[in-house]
């Protein structure tokens, strides 16, 4: 399944609910392109939705590490929200857990942006 | 379950398709061989990063060079290779992505997830000098245990 990406805005904050497998090809592309796009657009409180996503590999985790740099070097914030299970069990095992700010519910995720 | 000792051998183009497939190759075998769906995907997620060190890294996305890829069941464990017409690297040479220092790198993490989701993982030379990885993951019932599985431990008590 391709990854699709929707976005809207929620207080202020930009959020991307994705839908499918971020993976090396067109969806780590889509998800780098979104993001800066949405930078690109003066955007610096970023939401990832993953909540459909249940399958990323390690070009998808390398992209999501990317676009964290990308938005944190343009004085943004970027967090994710709603992991399945293996994708949180991923983020646990690479330590990523440490880096990222993961929220589990969107009023609460909007409301944590500085 | 598919029968010990059997084997399938698969050349696979340098190809972005080729990641996918290679994947849904071993899912289908794996699920076949009786492994529970975490355990496919564990296997099928190895599998997925081992081709796309052969695509980036070994053969660097030169669609004249091939990946052999394939996968082995002995009694106790199914085994896959993926050699790759590279340079090979060896495999302490590759820095630790849970250090402090390599968190934020974006790549780098394949291996890691290689080695995390299967039960044996190696990396050897080929024989034409490309990298040649080997893993493995036990079959379901086999605890490693001098080589029983519990079925056979019952039998003998």
């Amino acid at each position: 399944m391709s990854l699709q990406a929707t976005c809207r805005e929620n207080a202020g904050v930009a959020v991307v609910d994705f839908s499918g497998r971020i993976t090396l090809g067109e969806g780590s592309a889509l998800l780098r392109d979104t993001i800066r796009q949405l930078t690109g657009r003066g955007h610096k409180k970023i939401l990832l939705n993953l909540a459909d996503v249940d399958y990323i590999d390690s070009a998808g985790i390398g992209e999501l590490v990317s676009g964290y740099t990308t938005v944190r070097n343009a004085s943004g914030e970027l967090k994710l929200l709603n992991l399945t299970k293996r994708v949180s069990d991923l983020l646990q095992i690479t330590r990523l857990y440490t880096v990222f700010d993961v929220q589990n519910e969107e009023s609460l995720a909007v409301r944590s942006f500085r | 379950m598919v029968p010990p000792n059997k084997r399938i051998d698969i050349t696979l183009e340098t190809v972005l398709e080729s990641v996918d497939l290679a994947e849904s190759i071993v899912m289908r075998v794996s699920g076949a061989a009786g492994f529970d769906e975490d355990d496919c995907h564990k296997i099928g997620m190895s599998i997925r990063e081992g081709v796309i060190n052969a695509y980036n890294y070994g053969n660097q996305k030169d669609r004249a060079k091939k990946i052999f890829f394939s996968v082995e069941f002995e009694p106790e464990k199914m085994v896959v290779h993926i050699l790759d017409q590279g340079k090979g690297f060896e495999l302490s040479q590759v820095p630790d992505p849970l250090a402090e220092e390599n968190l934020l790198r974006t790549s780098g993490r394949g291996i890691f997830l290689m080695r995390a989701f299967m039960d044996e993982f190696d990396v050897k030379h080929g024989p034409e000098g490309g990298a040649y990885v080997i893993m493995a993951k036990r079959l379901p019932g086999f605890t490693g245990d001098n080589g029983a599985s519990p079925e056979s431990r019952r039998k003998e008590s």
